[in-house]
């Protein structure tokens, strides 16, 4: 049985297309959605030499939610995995002062995540299948002063994604949280990350792809994560406010 | 950040850039004095370290186009062999030419103008490779093959990525009908008797020998010579017939830490060496092993270069003409054997003609060693440069890491119109590696 497309949203990023190399391995035709993707012509040649599966490219920008429905009825197959991989980190002290810039971070990482997600899983529950995998963040887990504005749209996202399991749990249809931590991409670079926590692209695509075959609802790539975050999230708020993290 | 080649030695203080178009590479060349081009790491040395400009062309890492009827195969220069293994020996594929790891680019592999088990019947990488894109010190991008640039090409082949940064190339791949390797191992139980292998052996497409450097005396050179070709469907066994590229994959190990510098002395080599020998004449004759086995045994163990500990390793491979290569061999082996120094991994190899600029390959004999890095074995290192010099040997940049600019100008004569063609180039001045440096090339 030929195995169905996975959908990538976001598919420019490093960790992106690491999860495409990483279907299109295992033998999934993958669609590849970003804006401008026309200039993704390289990626989808390399890929389809180095895996020998159909890969097509989709013309698609989160931010523009009106067009969501139709940009998913445009698909040629319906995918049977999702992964939304799109998101936008900004800069905390612009996002402080610069609504705009805040709203933008607001409406990448919560806002048209979802929009899109909403859209595919109700095409998913009207055919009683599927995955779709939201890459949310452990930044989500607990406000920080250094990055509250993406963090407080990740948490959004993060709860947008455990509501969708719940309510489709019944209906055949599998949500995969996915919680990276830190990732050695385009996003970090220049960033000064200790190497036990940075995960590579590669390892979060691993993981993914694990995750979708085994059912499992929420994921850390490294498994410190869990215990760096269930710390971080049983600090007493009245000793957390006064931290510096 | 720190940054040091595979053997770990010498450890250089260098700026890293990760560009991911050709334009910010050309941004980068424009914004510094000097740069050069960095592809997996896995030359031995500082052949790929810049202080102010190392340029790690891992985002240029895609596969460009396969013609199935020739099996050329246009990919940027980041691109590992292995990746060419992975996507192209389902389809019947193999390069023409790949060292003894899978990890190396391409650009890496054209750059140190590599060579593999099979270089006395097929020559070097520069064999399988039909052109290829190079930066030049303005930013300009030039195609270069035998006919059209053939300066740049002949001297970006084992160029050490001092005449440009390569950035693409077109390279032929072999057809093969399967994925595994018939292998026959000749226990030699000295020097003599594995030299009269390999001139006995010359039509057999791979073959190489693994060395014991501590064996003395009647047992001098004491090797396993291992031979190889291509099993064809008729060779595997009916269950292997009907899919011929699937060979298993053992587990991948992982030195997990740096061993301390003592796990690897005299004895333990000469232990390991002893069974190893024993190991390899109960099992003389043919066997079929898969391509990872037969061609990459140390890319299984993951990290292996942390067995010496942390304070490195540096290798040692030299190639000594034909006519000098018994003479010359003994004296290496028997400097080595005397000194007891422990060196892991041996190996002798038998070069057919070769005749570029500045290639590392000539016909005749090539030994490679590597030993832990204390004061001890760096004044072993410099003996065994100056017995090769003697014998009218040179040395594989690839692998150096010490050697001193004065050795590389007696052993080649080459240099001088190497480094002329350089000039030619408008390259002297920015394309720079510290290895470079410390040979005045």
């Amino acid at each position: 049985m030929s195995k169905l497309p996975v959908l990538i949203l976001g598919a420019r990023s490093d960790m992106a297309r690491a999860v495409a190399h990483k279907f299109a391995a295992l033998g999934h035709p993958i669609q590849l959605a970003a804006r401008n993707a026309e200039s993704m012509q390289a990626d989808r040649m390399d890929m389809e030499l180095r895996y020998r599966v159909p890969i097509s490219l989709h013309e698609f920008d989160v931010l523009d939610t009106a067009h969501h429905g139709d940009f998913v009825a445009a698909l040629p197959d319906l995918p049977g995995i999702a992964v939304c991989a799109v998101g936008i980190m900004g800069e905390q002290a612009v996002n402080e002062k610069d609504r705009a810039a805040a709203s933008l971070v607001m409406r990448s990482n919560y806002e048209g995540p979802a929009s899109i997600l909403a859209e595919l899983a109700n095409r998913f529950d009207a055919s009683g299948r599927g995955t779709l995998v939201g890459i949310s963040s452990v930044a989500g887990e607990r406000g920080r002063a250094t990055n509250y504005v993406y963090g407080s749209a990740k948490a959004g996202f993060t709860a947008f994604l455990s509501g969708l399991r719940n309510r489709l749990a019944k209906r055949g249809v599998h949500v995969v949280t996915v919680l990276p931590g830190f990732v050695a991409t385009r996003m970090t670079e220049g960033m000064d990350l200790p190497a036990r926590l940075t995960a590579q692209p590669e390892e979060v695509a691993e993981a993914i792809a694990k995750a979708v075959e085994r059912g499992r609802d929420v994921v850390y790539v490294r498994p410190i994560w869990r215990l760096v975050m269930l710390i971080i999230r049983s600090i007493p708020e009245r000793i957390f406010k006064k931290l510096k993290l | 950040m720190k940054q040091s080649g595979w053997g770990r030695f010498p450890v250089i203080e260098a700026q890293v850039f990760r560009p991911r178009t050709e334009t910010e590479l050309a941004a980068l060349l424009d914004r510094h004095k000097s740069v050069i081009a960095r592809g997996n790491g896995r030359a031995y040395g500082d052949s790929a370290i810049n202080r102010t400009a190392t340029l790690q062309t891992s985002h240029f890492d895609k596969l460009i186009a396969f013609d199935t009827g020739t099996g050329q195969v246009v990919a940027e220069a980041g691109v590992l062999l292995g990746d060419l293994i992975a996507a192209f020996l389902p389809q019947g594929w193999f390069p023409l030419v790949t060292p003894g790891t899978k990890f190396v680019t391409i650009g890496g592999a054209i750059a140190a103008d590599v060579h593999g088990k099979n270089h006395h019947k097929d020559g070097s990488f520069r064999a399988c490779v039909d052109w290829i894109d190079v930066m030049g010190p303005d930013g300009k991008v030039t195609r270069c093959s035998r006919d059209e640039n053939a300066v740049l090409f002949d001297h970006t082949l084992g160029g050490m990525g001092l005449t440009g940064i390569i950035l693409r190339a077109a390279i032929r791949l072999r057809p093969v009908e399967s994925g595994w390797i018939r292998q026959t191992t000749i226990p030699a139980p000295n020097l003599q008797a594995a030299m009269a292998a390999f001139e006995a052996e010359k039509d057999a497409t791979y073959s190489v020998a693994w060395i014991d450097c501590l064996a003395e005396g009647e047992g001098l050179g004491r090797s396993l010579v291992m031979l190889g070709e291509h099993a064809t469907r008729q060779d595997l066994a009916p269950a292997q017939r009907t899919q011929p590229f699937q060979t298993k994959r053992p587990p991948r190990r992982r030195v997990p830490i740096d061993l301390p510098a003592f796990t690897l002395n005299r004895l333990s080599v000469r232990a390991f060496n002893t069974l190893y020998y024993r190991a390899g004449e109960r099992k003389s004759g043919e066997q079929i092993v898969d391509w990872d086995r037969y061609f990459y045994p140390l890319d299984a163990i993951l990290d292996w270069n942390r067995i010496y500990g942390r304070k490195g390793f540096a290798q040692f491979q030299c190639v000594l003409p034909l006519d000098r290569a018994e003479t010359g061999l003994s004296s290496l082996l028997r400097t080595i054997a005397e000194a007891g120094s422990a060196s892991f991994l041996a190996v002798l190899k038998r070069f057919g003609p070769q005749d570029s600029p500045f290639s590392f390959p000539m016909e005749g004999y090539t030994l490679a060693l590597d030993f832990p890095v204390t004061a001890k074995t760096l004044a072993l290192l410099d003996r065994l440069d100056r017995i090769t010099l003697y014998h009218g040997g040179r040395f594989y940049l690839a692998k150096d890491s010490r050697m001193r600019a004065e050795t590389l100008r007696a052993a080649d004569p080459r240099v001088a119109s190497f480094k002329q063609a350089r000039t030619d180039l408008g390259t002297t001045r920015r394309f720079v590696s510290t290895q470079a440096e410390r040979l005045e090339l």
